[in-house]
């Protein structure tokens, strides 16, 4: 990849001590946001960047930590000089989403009203509630209005989120990847990713914590699934086809195909870190995302709200939100008559192409964030 | 197909259009026709393009380019949002010739459609010679090109006929881009290389 790493990187924590009334109806009295940035904010404040992450993504976006040189942000390779999202020029912010696990507040932080950690009580959070703590973060880091909102997936579900609750905020929406609400299929996989949790007898309820046990088996088997609608059905014949670890079957429930063995790896690795309440409620953030709600379903009557031009960009073959999917954002926004490209790019890693370092991808999104006047 | 810089067609289409109109060019390529227009008539402009080379370079010239292709229907855009629809050299490669003109009047008001004339006396002379032609405005090798339909002015003004599409306005350019001028409609064919019309549906 061309370009550079924004090499050595810092989280740093902001606290929030006014109310958030979340769309749930749920208040969080107080919260944390664990963030990141990288590069510099220009005088005019006019250089900024949200960058906003995906269903297990975090503030960790570029760069490494100077005591963990091999934890590398999960979009490095877009981000950094002479990069697409060029740190000479812009000053880009990554945040961890409230309800996440990697040091925002989220289940596994304590509830200040018990003393003990939130578990099943923490609120459920929506993606007009993550959009809301961004804004005070924007407030604090004196960011009036963004050069642009970016994200893949959930991300960039976050970005059209943006660009329609606060229209003058945002002058760029990057949306990658993304849909504009789930399908029905989409809410299915969520909701067995859901089921295998929820039904794990180390779940109690949510409050494992307290039980000094996670529901790892359930997480894993979420993950699992998750995993094979990231993917392509070519990329995963291509990169495992019907492998065995060994050459002949053995007639048991063992890990016998390599596609097996890699699936459970990704499972146990994911299991092993990730918070089981938090998979919960980011699943089911992604399930009611659906801004087109407010206007009776009518997206191209909630794309009017919105100010900010787009670069909507979907993949081949992505079958978790197909190219048709970004297409009803652009038919939305073009009925509007807003600036909008559209960009489907042919990669073969399904849904997980938005994270890979293609030449064409990765100049589109350079190519268009070069014409951003700042 | 890539447009290229200070072509005849692209006067002729800007003296089209009206300040801030709508506009919609179909195969935009690397966008050069819109940015024309937006330069010099202040228009609100889209492409479509197929190429991912040609989607990159109108991103970078600063158009809004929606990937996708012609064949396959136009459904993002909804009727009547534009005030032109711009098919320039795109329409020979188009194998729905009758459903691109339709959905161009679905889409506008008005579309402006430019292709090569095949009856074109160079070309017919190339054939003479028994060659395929290829000239300024046939610039491929029969084996490379992108064409799949080849037609003359003459045929094109059948099917619009066919169509009950209206013509409202026709310019032919010779291989220089001069305007070639006449009422003898087989010698205006003989001598344009390339087709520019207006059309509007009938009423």
């Amino acid at each position: 990849m061309p370009g550079q790493s924004v090499g050595v990187v810092e989280a740093q924590r902001a606290h929030f001590d006014q109310p958030l009334n979340l769309r749930s109806g749920g208040v969080l009295p107080v919260y944390d946001l664990v963030y990141e940035t990288y590069g510099t904010l220009n005088a005019a404040k006019s250089n900024a960047i949200l960058v906003c992450h995906a269903l297990s993504g975090h503030h960790h976006v570029a760069g490494h930590y100077a005591d963990d040189p091999d934890n590398i942000g999960w979009w490095d390779n877009i981000i950094g000089p002479g990069r697409p999202l060029d740190t000479d020029k812009f000053f880009i912010v990554g945040l961890n989403n409230l309800g996440g696990c990697h040091g925002s507040t989220g289940p596994s932080s304590p509830n200040p009203a018990t003393g003990k950690l939130w578990g099943a009580d923490f609120p459920m959070v929506a993606v007009i509630d993550w959009v809301h703590a961004q804004a005070r973060l924007a407030d604090l880091l004196g960011i009036d209005t963004w050069a642009a909102v970016m994200g893949g997936s959930l991300g960039g579900m976050q970005a059209l989120r943006w660009s329609v609750t606060y229209p003058e905020r945002v002058r760029n929406a990057i949306v990658i990847a993304a849909a504009p609400k789930l399908s029905a299929q989409n809410i299915a996989f969520n909701d067995v990713a859901r089921q295998a949790i929820l039904t794990d007898p180390d779940f109690h309820g949510g409050h494992y914590y307290e039980h000094n046990t996670r529901p790892s088996r359930g997480l894993r088997l979420a993950r699992m699934l998750g995993h094979i609608t990231y993917l392509s059905d070519d990329q995963m014949g291509e990169k495992f086809g019907r492998d065995l670890r060994n050459e002949e079957f053995s007639y048991g429930f063992g890990v016998e195909f390599e596609v097996e063995s890699y699936l459970r790896y990704q499972g146990d690795k994911f299991a092993g870190y990730f918070d089981a309440n938090t998979y919960l409620l980011m699943t089911k953030a992604l399930d009611y995302f659906d801004p087109s709600r407010e206007d009776n379903g009518d997206l191209t009557a909630t794309m009017a709200r919105s100010k900010a031009n787009f670069l909507i960009a979907s993949f081949t073959t992505d079958w978790r939100f197909t190219p048709a999917r970004s297409k009803e954002m652009v038919a939305a926004l073009l009925a509007n008559g807003r600036n909008v490209s559209y960009a489907e790019i042919d990669l073969n890693f399904g849904h997980d192409s938005f994270l890979m370092d293609d030449a064409h991808y990765h100049a589109v999104v350079e190519a268009y964030l070069r014409n951003i006047k700042l | 197909m890539t447009h290229t810089l200070g072509r005849p067609d692209f006067e002729l289409i800007a003296g089209w259009i009206e300040p801030g109109h709508r506009v919609l060019d179909l195969g935009c390529g690397d966008g050069s026709l819109l940015r024309h227009l937006i330069d010099v008539r202040g228009v609100q402009g889209v492409g479509v393009e197929i190429d991912d080379a040609n989607v990159l370079a109108a991103i970078k010239n600063g158009i809004n380019v929606i990937q996708g292709n012609l064949e396959r229907g136009l459904d993002e855009f909804a009727d009547q949002a534009f005030d032109h629809v711009v098919l320039s050299r795109t329409l020979q490669t188009v194998r729905h010739t009758e459903g691109i003109l339709r959905e161009m009047l679905r889409i506008g008001r008005e579309a402006v459609v430019s292709f090569p004339n095949f009856a074109y006396h160079k070309n017919l002379r190339a054939v003479l010679d028994g060659r395929m032609p290829v000239s300024e405005d046939l610039p491929y090798q029969w084996y490379d090109s992108p064409n799949v339909r080849f037609f003359t002015l003459l045929d094109f003004e059948d099917l619009c006929t066919k169509m009950g599409l209206i013509i409202r306005e026709r310019h032919v350019l010779d291989e220089d881009g001069n305007i070639v001028a006449g009422e003898d409609h087989r010698e205006v064919s003989f001598l344009g290389s390339l087709a520019v019309y207006r059309l509007t549906q009938s009423r």
